[in-house]
This record gives C-alpha cells, structure tokens and sequence, in this order.
C-alpha cells in the first residue's frame, strides 16, 4: 500500500521502567510516511507508553525516539503540533458541545478562527456527528465520542495520528463505522497512522505491518505475510492474525 | 501562550456556567448583604442626630452585627472560596482522562496550571469587587454617607489583599488536587489544612507558648508579656492572623499598631493620646507591609510547589 520511504518515526531501543516495572523493554522499529501501522498486544503490553513517548507526554528511561526526525523528549511541542491523539479513554469536557470542543482544539493549535470554522463544520460531516453538534458531549453515547475524536483529528490534520484502542467498548456496527472512518482519513488526508488495539481483525483489515508486544518487549514485525511466513512458514493466505497473535503470545 | 490564553477562556466560561460557582457566588451575596443590612441599620440608628465621623463609610466593613462583621466573614469564610473553586482543579481532569488529550496539544504542561490559577483569581477577583462593590452601594444608600478617595483606597487595597488571602488558599486546593488523584482526598485534605490553620493554630500557639514560658506567678507582668509575644509569633504561621493583622489596620484607621492593647509600650500609649486622630493611609500601610509581603510571599510558595509537582508528574497510560 505504501510507495514512500521517508521514516516518520524510528525508536531505537526505547525502555521505560515505571519504579520496578519494565513497561517497554528496548523497543526499535520503524514507521514510514503513509503507512498504518498496528501495535497489538495484551493490557499492559507497553503500547500506549510508546505513544506516550513518542508525544513527550512520558520521558523514556533509555533509548531514543524521533518524530519526523525531532526528539519529543527535547521539542515536544514541535512534534505535538504533527501529531494527533486519540486516546484510549478518549475524556471530553462533558459541558461543553461538539463544535466548542473542537473549537477548543482549534485555538490550542493555533487555527486561526475562519479556518477552524470550515474545518470543523467539514470534520461533522466526515464523522457523521452533523445534527448532534449542539448536544452536550456529556449525553454522547462511546460510539459518537470517538467520533468526535476522529473530528478532532481531522481539524488539526496532523501529518501522524496516534489511535489507541480506538474501537473499545464499540458494538459492532459503530466498529464497522469506525473502521471506515480510520481508512477514509488515511486514504483522504494522508495521514500516517499509529494503532494500538486489541481488536485484531480491523489491525489486520487496516495496517500496512503490525508490530507484537508482549510484556514490554516488542516480539516481531513486519507484514501479515512476513509474520505468518516467519512463524508457519507459509503465507498469510492460510492463516489469521489471530493464529499468528495466539503463536507468539503462547511462546513468549 | 496561545495555551494559556485558551485555557484561561475556558477555565472562565466553565466557572461562571457551573452550579458550584453560582451557588457560592449566591451564598456569599446573600451573606454580605445580610451583614451590611444589619449594620448599616445599626449604624443609622446611632448616628441619628449626632454629627458623622470621620471614616464612618468604613464602618460598614469592620462593625460587627450579630455573628460577625464583613472583615470577619472573609477572612473566616474566604479561604472556603478558594478551597471550592481549587479542589478538583487537576484531578478531575486526570480521572475524566482530559488531561492526556490536553497535554497532547501543542501547549506548554505549565499552560494548563497556569491558565487553571489564573482563571480562579479572576474569578476571586470578580466575586470579591463585586461584594464589595454592593455592600458599598447598600451602605451607601442606608448611611447617607458618599466615601472620601481615603477610605475609597483604603478599600482598594483591602480589596488586593483579600484576593492574595483568598488565592493563597486556591494554591493550597490546587496543591492538594495535584498530590491526590481522588477529588474528596483532595477536598477533604484542603479543608484539614484550612482547619488547622484557622482554629487549632491559634489554639496550639496558647498550649505552646503557656509550656514554653511557663508563668510561676500569675501576676508576673513580663513572664505574660513573654507569653503573649511568643503565642503572637506562633500565631502568624497562620494565613488567616497575618491577613486579619494585614486588614486591620487597612479597613480601621483608627487602630494604629496590630499588637494586643497589653503589648502596648509606656511611649506608644503616650504618642497615642498625643495623636489621637486616625492613621493616614501611607502609615496604616506601612505598619502592615510586612504581613502583606508576607501573605504575598507564601501565596506564591504555594503556587510554586504545585507548579513544581505538576510539571514533574509523569503522564501514565494507567
């Protein structure tokens, strides 16, 4: 799917050790521009630490992260302002409405207003949120939250988005939606993507190459087809990423 | 500074759209206007008749009615203003998962806490102008007596320090809703502060100065003298006996030395038979300069630790 090749993150043996736990444990890999790359692993993987670290939300322990080559434990501004976050608990001001939140946003990242009013008026309608703007986000069901995050994200258009967990707590019809909505910002706005998820037939469905976590430490990576060929020694033709999850978790 | 600029926005339009602020906003009105009813009342009736003194706008502020006087009620009550507005300030944000989000914005971490304290001192602020300001119009409007620019100053700066006073203990909320992530932790641990300094300080600085300086007799005038020097001293770690001892002088010219009327030396009550007249403004001023650089100065103390906790916590993904 991805033609480019210029490296929009690259951590080098990244640790981060809360007291006594090693939450990442030299972790590298690489993410290139346009790609959607998927982090799977169970709770407490180290995944949302890495996007964490890579916000300079979190200093790492050792090890080096960049950001379209900006260190975000030195500049974490500069590397704020091209990345867009998607939490897991994706928390809203409950007061406040869709069109004040996202004007929050806008004023956060310095839009001026006549764009951000095109832009969030356009980010609505993408997400579907158009006739809800004016409820309280406090009376919005999970499904139309993370809606709302994904408006967020469409008008700050970041070079880089950050999903964790994105479909969590969804029922089935609005992780459908949500899946399309993740392909039509990569498709459209060209954003590069970073998921985290536990939801493994949409990172199968969506990322260029998945990376597996486990217990900090980052097992393997590469595409559906390098995994499966690594660990079956075939293709990915005949198995699922649920088969090749399931084989590494039970051997790590 | 775009950060702090739109937290500031924010944090201001949350205040003055929450039940909590309006119902404290009200409470406060109601009270202030309660005492300036009762007495400007009482002040109309005892100066029926008589030629008006000097300053008798002020009294509207220091003369007690009933439980209290105005003075009383803040520098008692005030500090709640603070504690109410500040307890939740950063844990709420953390427990409804805001903080993370904001953070991940292109803003500085010190946007958040800054733009925070600086939305709540506005808010100190307007509540305060604004009691001020109708308990004046109140007073004004029983006692039929317009405030000389003397006494207008003397209120501003009363003012000024009533919102230092006041934001000292928004400081010590904010302190509390960074060191714990649950809001009645926070809410409970601020009001325990307020709670010590406020009654059992006062209480403690007997106990103690009584135990340091023991009195063998009773009737020995330095051994009490020392004895109330050294309670005086203990008394003003608390914030609520330096602002009491700060406005004192400010409100009530009349007075002319915050000490105890037994502390008063030979020559002081000689100079004060001698001056028998108020203390100009600059004076009242300058006698209580050090309780205000000192109210000042533990305002931004606190201020500083919080600011120092918060910039140093990590953001955890649980």
């Amino acid at each position: 799917m991805s033609n480019h090749s210029q490296i929009i993150v690259e951590t080098q043996e990244l640790t981060k050790v809360y007291e006594s736990q090693t939450a990442v444990d030299h972790v590298s890999f690489q993410v290139t521009e346009g790609e959607i790359f998927g982090l799977l692993g169970p709770n407490g993987a180290g995944k949302t630490t890495i996007l964490l670290m890579l916000l300079g939300l979190t200093e790492p322990t050792s090890g080096q992260a960049k950001v379209l080559g900006i260190d975000p434990t030195r500049d974490s501004i500069k590397v704020k302002r091209y990345i867009g976050y998607m939490p897991e608990n994706m928390g809203f001001y409950n007061d406040l409405n869709a069109i004040q939140t996202l004007k929050f946003v806008a004023e956060l990242n310095g839009i001026p207003r006549e764009e951000a009013s095109w832009r969030i008026t356009n980010a609505l309608t993408v997400v579907g949120l158009e006739g809800e703007e004016k409820k309280r986000v406090g009376a919005y069901s999970r499904g139309m939250r993370q809606r709302l995050g994904l408006a967020e994200l469409l008008v700050k258009k970041p070079k880089l988005a950050f999903l964790d967990e994105p479909t969590l707590g969804l029922d089935p019809e609005a992780t459908i939606n949500m899946i399309e909505l993740i392909e039509k910002l990569t498709r459209q706005e060209g954003m590069t993507v970073i998921l985290s998820s536990h939801y493994l037939e949409m990172v199968q469905k969506l990322c260029n190459r998945i990376g597996i976590m486990i217990k900090g430490k980052m097992v393997a990576i590469g595409s559906m087809d390098e995994l499966a060929t690594e660990k079956f020694g075939v293709g990915d033709e005949e198995y699922t990423l649920e088969d090749i999850y399931m084989r590494y978790f039970r051997e790590a | 500074m775009q950060g702090l600029k739109a937290i500031f926005k924010k944090e201001l339009a949350d205040h003055f759209s929450s039940y909590r602020f309006l119902i404290l906003f009200a409470l406060i009105w109601m009270v202030s206007l309660v005492i300036t009813y009762m007495v400007g009342m009482s002040i109309k009736q005892e100066l029926q008749n008589v030629a008006k003194p000097k300053f008798v706008f002020l009294l509207l502020f220091t003369a007690q009615s009933g439980l209290f006087s105005f003075v009383q009620f803040v520098a008692f009550f005030g500090p709640l203003i603070g504690l109410i507005l500040g307890f939740d300030m950063i844990n709420r944000e953390k427990n409804e998962g805001t903080l993370s989000r904001l953070l991940s914005q292109p803003i500085y971490r010190d946007a958040v806490i800054n733009g925070k304290f600086l939305a709540g001192v506005a808010i100190i602020s307007i509540m305060m102008l604004s009691i001020v300001l109708v308990t004046s119009g109140l007073g004004l409007n029983l006692v039929g007596v317009v405030p000389g620019p003397e006494e207008i100053g003397r209120l501003i700066i009363y003012l000024i320090v009533s919102i230092v006073y006041i934001s000292f203990w928004l400081g010590v909320a904010i302190l509390f809703s960074i060191l714990f992530r649950s809001v009645t932790t926070s809410a409970l641990g601020s009001l325990a502060v307020w709670i010590f300094f406020s009654f059992f300080l006062t209480l403690g600085a007997s106990i103690l100065a009584k135990s340091a300086v023991p009195a063998q007799q009773a009737d020995n005038p330095e051994v009490i003298l020392q004895q109330i020097e050294l309670q005086r001293s203990i008394s003003l770690v608390s914030p609520m006996v330096l602002y009491s001892e700060a406005t004192a002088l400010i409100i009530d010219p009349t007075r002319r030395t915050t000490r105890n009327f037994v502390l008063v030396g030979p020559m002081e009550k000689f100079s004060q038979e001698r001056f028998s007249g108020p203390l100009p403004l600059t004076q009242s001023t300058l006698i209580v300069m050090p309780y205000i650089i000192t109210l000042i100065a533990i305002s931004a103390l606190c201020f500083a630790i919080s600011y120092f906790v918060f910039m140093r916590q990590e953001i955890r993904s649980v």
